[in-house]
């Protein structure tokens, strides 16, 4: 399978990549690290005139502490967060989601920048970032701007970036000191997207659940955070029992599809099921 | 046409190549190495692996043209001076492989999988390390057994000193 064919452009800085864009407009694609792209393009289901490749912006490959979150350049590689201590210290649940994400050398491709981008309901990473509330840095046109994640995916494989928009970077808030998390990804191969995946973070005071924030992975047209469940447990004990409680309202408010990996109501009975392990296992 | 230079198995190469030439087809085709297998050509197999800068990756899902100015490593340059490479040799010892197909993948996986470990592999770390390479003979068991025993060798030492100045 070949690509049908294209021009290809080497952006030499961020700048130079808002330029590229505003020149080839709507024709043109970002390359990042090509592993969702790519495998379209040899499919012939995307065919863009032209591929400006960000791939060589190594200034924004990075994973560095800013005071109160941490900041994540758009071209940093899934193996490189999975790895990174700084993450594991402050916001783990990043690093665990990241390197769930295919395989190695899928990991050692794939950037943060453009899972965010592809908008795939179905991918780790955007959902994690989207309970952890995390903001993302865009350049466009018009200058820089933030979005929150909450604003960010707005259908199937759509996001809050117009075609001249680039993403630059992630910040991702540290987690107040005791806060648990877990991610569950439940799927049937190895290598395999989630058939469903949960992410869940849940601080206590005492034994009561302060504040619990939970996102569901590929149970609707894009990443979710369940609302259902998260102000069911507020100020309820951190309890076996509260948790199943407040997991049978996981299939609130979403719209699983169904497809050859399961149906949708295999994957509404998947939702509680894998919210109350994420709780469970975010407070073990 | 572009130009790309790229440093293939040790040998700065230059060629002009369509820039949806995909890395693999410019290893077999362009350079002649055909060392490196395709597969299912979709991702899945890991049948096409090689090192790009002495990680991973799946040939069949990169452009040639984003090689350029990087190093290129395929099942070509393990053996030395006839020598098999000691993941080969571990390969031929347990048995770990019937056909062979994917076998040049499995081998530049375990490269990258052993050399970024801290010390040697346990089953486990080697069965989720190789989850992006599908062999259709063997089962597994053996080629696990092969990367054990060469990670055992290649890092054999490493976790004693790592374990003394408690570094990663
Ligand atoms: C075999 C295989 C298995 C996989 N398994 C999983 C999995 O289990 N879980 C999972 O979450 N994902 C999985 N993926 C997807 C993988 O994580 C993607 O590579 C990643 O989502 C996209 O990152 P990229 O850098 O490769 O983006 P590219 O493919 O280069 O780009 C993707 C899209 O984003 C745009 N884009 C890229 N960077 C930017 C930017 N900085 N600003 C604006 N737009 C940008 C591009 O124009 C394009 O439209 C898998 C992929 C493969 C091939
Ligand atoms: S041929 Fe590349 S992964 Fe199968
Ligand atoms: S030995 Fe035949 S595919 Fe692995």
């Amino acid at each position: 399978m070949i690509p049908a064919a294209f021009d290809y452009e080497v952006a030499e800085s961020t700048d130079h990549a808002v330029q590229l864009l505003g020149e080839h407009g709507d024709d043109a694609k970002l390359l990042a690290g090509g592993h969702s792209l790519l495998p379209l393009m040899k499919l012939r289901l995307a065919r863009p005139s032209v591929l400006i490749d960000i791939g060589g912006l190594s200034d924004l490959a990075y994973i560095k502490d800013a005071g109160d979150h941490v900041e994540i350049g758009a071209l940093t590689r899934m193996c490189d967060i999975a790895a990174s201590d700084l993450l594991r210290r402050h916001c783990g649940l990043i690093a665990e989601a990241a390197g769930q994400v295919g395989d190695p050398q899928v990991r050692h491709r794939a950037t943060i920048g453009g899972s965010l981008a592809h908008g795939d309901p179905a991918s780790d990473p955007p959902v994690a970032l989207l309970t952890v509330d995390a903001e993302l840095v865009v350049r466009g046109p018009g200058g820089e701007r933030t979005v929150p994640a909450s604003g960010f995916f707005t259908n199937f494989f759509e996001t809050a970036l117009g075609p001249q928009d680039l993403l630059t970077s992630v910040r991702v808030p540290k987690l107040a000191a005791g806060t648990g998390w877990s991610y569950q990804k439940f799927h049937r191969r190895a290598i395999d997207w989630a058939i469903v995946g949960v992410a869940a973070l849940v601080e206590r005071d005492d034994g009561t659940v302060k504040r619990a924030a939970v996102g569901l992975t590929n149970m609707a047209t894009t990443p979710l955070r369940s609302a259902g469940v998260e102000s069911a447990l507020a100020g309820r004990p951190a309890s076996a029992e509260a948790f199943a409680e407040a997991a049978a309202h996981a299939p609130e408010g979403t719209n699983p599809p169904s497809d050859t990996n399961a149906s949708a109501e295999y994957r509404t009975a998947l939702s509680s099921i894998l919210v109350r392990r994420a709780l469970e296992a975010a407070v073990a | 046409m572009r130009q790309i230079s790229v440093t293939v198995n040790g040998t700065r190469r230059e060629a002009d190549v369509e820039p949806r030439q995909l890395l693999v087809y410019f290893l077999r085709e362009t350079l002649g190495l055909t060392g490196t297998n395709v597969g299912c050509d979709t991702s899945t197999c890991g049948s096409c692996t090689v090192l790009l800068d002495g990680q991973s990756v799946k040939s069949c899902t990169m452009l040639a043209v984003q090689a350029d100015g990087h190093e290129v490593t395929t099942i070509e340059a393990m053996a030395t001076n006839g020598e098999l490479h000691p993941i080969q040799r571990a390969f031929h010892e347990h048995h770990g492989l019937q056909c062979g197909y994917c076998t040049p993948g499995m081998i530049m996986a375990a490269d990258s999988l052993i050399r970024e470990a801290a010390g040697p592999l346990s089953e486990a770390e080697v069965r989720i390390g190789l989850e992006g390479n599908l062999c259709r003979c063997t089962g597994y068991q053996n080629i696990v057994q092969a990367v054990m025993a060469a990670s055992q060798e290649m890092q054999g030492g490493v976790k004693a000193r790592a374990g003394k100045g408690g570094g990663s």
